[in-house]
């Protein structure tokens, strides 16, 4: 099992088995990690939010500099109209680099790659965003599709082009983090077996690799939840300001 | 470099996967729907509770405080300001106040020092009036003696010469022609006797 680098995304229950009718819910690993997450979310920002000091300490400097982080990558990239939004993109956010931080430990459970999860995400962003572009905006909203300055005989091909665009929204964003942590987990953990199987010889080059690796996965880690929480923005921007 | 690497290992892992497929059956474990529905219900059930604790309870706390914060700090400085404002007010009145009464002390310092000068002027005067007054006094006896000096002297002399004679002589001599002698004596070298 250890010799296969995909084992490592196994789903398997954890307790009993639990059905709602035809569904099947029970606790699993991924479960497991998903409440590890968003726990540890509430305990590092509930401790952060807790005292008031005009000189933070490290929890509430922590607390106040992800608020800040989150706020200013809103207000750059949708504007201030964004501000009811602020709490759905700061928890995305923060679920996302938990998860994806947590799947860097050794023998722990990537949540964020699992391509179910991060495309009910993905979708859900779209639906909202959607609806949201709708209520702002009516039927003018379709106005999406249409950019200005487009000369008529390219308007159908661009109309065709850009609804397609819009509808790939949620497979490009939940696809891009997915294959993301599983292509890092995965070549961490190939690199993880040619050590073993060079053994004490050759093993070290592979294990220098699988240092620098691991800086780039966290690198990464970091790095693909800022994206995914900095296309919701942009996508969240064309539906609040109809730019086209 | 790290390209090159991250290629490589991709190629590698693809030679992997083709062993380990052969060996186990399956694929890749995300692909398996066995799981999917509990893991979006589980999904839904964290990231919902996260998201209301987080935008009910938390969140406004530290917007509470970044906003608390950032009033009292500028109310810290524009108190800072106005005592800033203030001392320097203060310093202003306290330069002000130094400078005059150092004009003060030297005022009365002069004063005083025009009065002592005065004083002793006055003093001065008075003293050296009694003193030339002493000096003159002592001058005038001084010159009653002198006049009356040779006349004394010259009685002394014709005294005492014509005891003198009469003891060696034995025989009283007249005294008139003792005082001629004396006096032609004093015209000769009472310069000598008497100064002057």
């Amino acid at each position: 099992m250890a010799a296969n680098p995909m084992s490592q995304f196994d789903v398997y229950r954890i307790g009993p088995e639990i059905k709602v009718g035809a569904f099947d819910i029970s606790f699993t690993n991924a479960s497991l990690f998903m409440i590890t997450s968003t726990v540890s979310i509430l305990l590092i920002f509930n401790l952060g939010s807790k005292r008031n000091s005009v000189l933070p300490n490290k929890m509430q400097l922590l607390a106040e500099l992800s608020y800040t982080f989150v706020a200013k990558m809103i207000s750059d990239t949708a504007g201030s109209k964004a501000k009811p939004y602020f709490a759905f993109i700061f928890s995305l956010f923060m679920f996302v680099l938990f998860c994806n931080m947590f799947g860097m430990i050794p023998y722990t459970f990537t949540v964020t790659s699992h391509i179910i999860v991060t495309f009910i995400l993905a979708t859900f962003i779209f639906i909202g965003v959607t609806v949201i572009g709708f209520i702002k905006h009516g039927f003018g909203y379709l106005k999406l599709f249409v950019p200005s300055g487009v000369p008529a005989v390219l308007l159908p091909l661009i109309v065709v082009i850009e609804i397609i665009s819009y509808l790939s929204r949620p497979i490009s964003l939940s696809v891009r983090l997915f294959a993301n942590m599983m292509a890092g987990h995965t070549m961490m953990k190939v690199f993880g077996g040619f050590v073993i199987s060079l053994g004490l010889v050759g093993g070290w080059l592979p294990l220098s690799f699988s240092v620098a690796l691991t800086g780039l996965e966290i690198l990464v880690a970091f790095l693909q939840a800022y994206v995914f929480a900095i296309l919701t923005c942009i996508y969240l921007n064309d539906a609040l300001n109809l730019h086209h | 470099m790290i390209k090159k690497i991250y290629f490589q290992s991709i190629f590698f892992s693809f030679l992997f996967f083709k062993e380990a497929f052969a060996a186990e059956s399956g694929g890749m474990p995300q692909l398996n729907p066995e799981f999917w529905i509990s893991q979006v219900f589980w999904l839904i059930l964290t990231f919902g509770t996260m998201y209301i604790v987080l935008s009910k309870f938390i969140l406004p706390k530290i917007s509470n405080n970044l906003e608390s914060r950032k009033s009292q700090i500028l109310e810290n400085i524009e108190a800072a300001e106005k005592q800033r404002e203030d001392s320097e007010a203060k310093l202003k009145e306290y330069d002000e106040i130094i400078l005059k009464s150092k004009s003060e002390a030297k005022n009365m310092f002069n004063q005083t020092r025009e009065k002592a000068l005065k004083d002793i002027v006055a003093k001065k005067e008075v003293l050296d009036q009694q003193i030339d007054d002493e000096i003159n006094k002592a001058e005038e006896e001084i010159e009653v003696l002198r006049v009356s000096a040779p006349d004394k002297i010259n009685k002394i002399a014709i005294e005492t010469s014509s005891e003198l004679l009469e003891k060696l002589i034995g025989s009283g001599v007249n005294s008139s022609s003792i005082s001629a002698i004396v006096d032609d004596l004093f015209r000769r070298h009472g310069d000598k006797y008497y100064g002057n």
